[in-house]
């Protein structure tokens, strides 16, 4: 941390500032003297996008919600009215639907590269747990978000997600018809998904985001070799030796990323604004209709993994339960995984195979998953009725039902495979590879 | 690799080709920057369609962007009483056409974004003469539908081979097949084209946008060079 700097330090104008306000000193501990390891990758580059896109998706979010109109019998229109009528409003509205899946994709790679390197070990725990509660909130976001375009796919996606509460032991319908408003989804339930999608989610979201920030300051950003950069600091001056300034040197290094990230970000919104029915769903572009249920109801892609795992856990004693315990729980057993890993190593260089192995293992879970949660579970046929045991039951059911197990033992199992697995030496000082 | 080729070959299909049954859909050979069929297609739609399908979020004025004269929309395409910047609204109401159809006719405004411009092309080429509907008509497309052959004067009448699955006329009409088809691809180019009118521009503008994003690439990574070349 840089020390205190006194107001005769600047003069002027800022000077006058700084007797009032700790704007240089601001500065200098967050961005010219905050020291990071000069060894980043490729990898590191997903907090600053995430950043990014956050500020974007509230910029043009304010701007959608001055020609939004939340109500049933006028939110569709006015979507199409911002589409066609409104000045630029349908880059305003593209920028906004491929924002937000682009967010989910930056944030999916920004967990993945804490779980390659370690990100998560003392004393970055309250680090990583205010991540899981920024991944929380960000599904939350979207998912309130989903609705407002009142199409088939936003009404029917909402009712399955909605109806999930319903499987909640004795409490369940009260609860369900509690978060609705109503008994079904109607103008009560867009109205109040639209109070937490334009403010009080993007407000959590803020408050997160700036205690996983302070929490980052803290402790000191980790680095791909996971060694500590404080550990050998120069003598006279207290900076680490493997530190560099985040201000110029990462700021300009992201500038970088952020260009490529701007360049993919443009492609889609300009040239496949649908991304073939990804991002924007085809069945969306018909207006909500709550007597006609669509044939294929699927959540958009960012919510699949944990959708097929819901799918996969058959229901025990008639209740959906079990499967909706399942899919709260593969999203909170994040929080767990800094206690999970018993490895001495942090950075997956100097981890051994075996974590290899199953880190490898979770990601090719993760996206079979994400495809299987997109399609219907008839996708693949059934098993020949020959066979014992599996005969007629959906392959694609039961190899949701083999990549959850996976899933989750990649997390129940980190203890002992962490444990185990041989790690090489770690050096000392960070390297440049 | 061969496993995760595989992956991503499965991944990039679209959701949406699972979704529906099997139909085969015929290509649509439109082309959205052909004004002329666009502007064909406009006739045609507002001569044919826009009695019983509304397209309410598209408005007249648009057809500007198309190549139409003000003086050409007003005189032969605007109903009596509405005004250039008006919807395309119709005069239907829905509980009625329920009543007669079964179903009211949808908006047509963004059908090409939810049903996909093939779909629309084959459906309009897929009616036949069916005794059994109370309509007389059926469509190989969307099986049941509730709309009557409207452009049956031009295309004829048509019979289903329950064999082959194919059509054949039975009734000539006023046009021929070549000439039925060029109407229903203008037709099929001006709704897709009514489902997103500012589709062109995005996209011309989109390679000025990548343009300008590849030259700051550029200097990004020069200026990146420069202020990394004394870290080791």
């Amino acid at each position: 941390m840089a020390k205190k700097i006194d107001s005769q330090d600047s003069a002027g104008f800022i000077g006058w500032i700084d007797e009032r306000f700790p704007l240089s000193s601001f500065i200098k501990n967050h961005l010219t003297e905050y020291y990071a390891p000069k060894n980043f990758n490729f990898w590191y580059l997903f907090g600053a996008l995430a950043l990014f896109v956050f500020v974007m998706q509230i910029l043009t979010g304010i701007f959608l919600t001055m020609h939004y109109k939340p109500d049933a019998a006028q939110a569709f229109a006015s979507v199409e009215y911002i589409m066609r009528d409104v000045s630029f409003g349908w880059l305003i509205r593209y920028m906004h639907s491929t924002g937000s899946s682009l967010f989910f994709v930056v944030i999916y790679l920004h967990m993945f590269k804490s779980l390659m390197y370690g990100s998560y070990q003392k004393p970055r725990e309250l680090l990583w747990i205010f991540g899981v509660a920024i991944f929380l909130a960000l599904m939350a976001e979207a998912f309130f978000g989903y609705l407002l375009p009142w199409g088939q796919m936003s009404y029917w996606g909402a009712q399955v997600i909605v109806n999930l509460f319903a499987a909640v032991p004795f409490i369940g319908p009260d609860l369900a018809e509690w978060v609705r408003g109503d008994y079904l989804i109607s103008d009560a339930t867009l109205n109040r998904f639209f109070a937490f999608h334009v403010i009080a989610l993007p407000l959590a979201l803020a408050g997160l985001i700036l205690t996983h920030l302070i929490a980052l300051h803290e402790v000191g950003s980790n680095n791909p070799d996971g060694v500590e950069i404080k550990n050998y600091k120069d003598k006279k001056t207290g900076i680490p030796l493997d530190g560099i300034p985040f201000h110029p040197y990462y700021t300009v290094k992201d500038l970088i990323g952020l260009t490529v990230f701007l360049i993919v970000f443009a492609s889609i919104i300009f040239f496949a604004p649908e991304m073939g029915g990804y991002f924007l769903e085809a069945n969306n572009f018909v207006p909500a209709d709550p007597l006609v249920t669509p044939s294929h109801i699927a959540p958009v892609w960012y919510f699949t993994p944990f959708y097929s795992i819901l799918r996969a856990v058959p229901p025990i004693l008639n209740s959906q339960f079990p499967g909706v315990a399942a899919m709260g729980l593969s999203v909170l057993i994040f929080a767990f995984v800094p206690w999970l890993d018993k490895s001495p190593v942090r950075s997956i260089r100097y981890k051994g195979i075996l974590y290899k192995k199953w880190l490898g293992a979770f990601v090719v879970s993760f996206i079979i998953l994400g495809y299987l949660g997109t399609v219907p579970s008839t996708i693949w046929g059934q098993f020949p009725m020959i066979l014992p045991l599996l005969g007629g039951s959906d392959v694609a059911t039961v190899a949701a039902r083999i990549f959850t197990i996976i899933y989750f033992s990649f997390f129940i199992l980190m203890p002992i495979y962490s444990k185990k697995s041989i790690t090489k030496p770690v050096p000392t000082r960070v390297t440049m590879k | 690799m061969k496993s995760i080729i595989i992956l991503i070959f499965i991944l990039i299909q679209s959701p949406f080709i699972f979704a529906s049954e099997d139909i085969y859909l015929e290509k649509a050979p439109i082309d959205l920057s052909d004004q002329p069929s666009l502007q064909k297609g406009a006739r045609t739609f507002i001569n044919y369609c826009l009695n019983c399908h509304s397209a309410k979020y598209m408005r007249y004025n648009k057809l500007l962007d198309i190549g139409l004269s003000k003086k050409d929309i007003k005189d032969n395409l605007l109903f009596t009483g509405k005004k250039i910047g008006d919807p395309m609204e119709i005069s239907m109401p829905v509980a009625e056409s329920k009543k007669w159809f079964g179903a009211a006719p949808p908006d047509l405004s963004v059908v090409a974004r939810s049903r996909g411009s093939d779909w629309i092309y084959s459906y309009m080429k897929g009616f036949y003469r069916d005794s059994s509907r109370e309509i007389g008509w059926n469509n190989i497309v969307y099986v049941n539908s509730a709309m009557p052959h409207i452009l049956w004067e031009l295309q004829g009448e048509k019979e289903l081979d329950q064999k082959t699955g194919k059509l054949s006329l039975i009734k000539a009409g006023k046009l021929n097949e070549k000439e039925y088809d060029s109407v229903i691809t203008d037709l099929t180019n001006f709704i897709t084209y009514m489902s997103e009118p500012g589709q062109l521009k995005r996209k011309k503008m989109g390679f000025y946008v990548v343009g300008f994003l590849l030259l700051l690439l550029v200097l990004t990574i020069k200026l990146k060079k420069e202020f990394w070349k004394d870290i080791k």
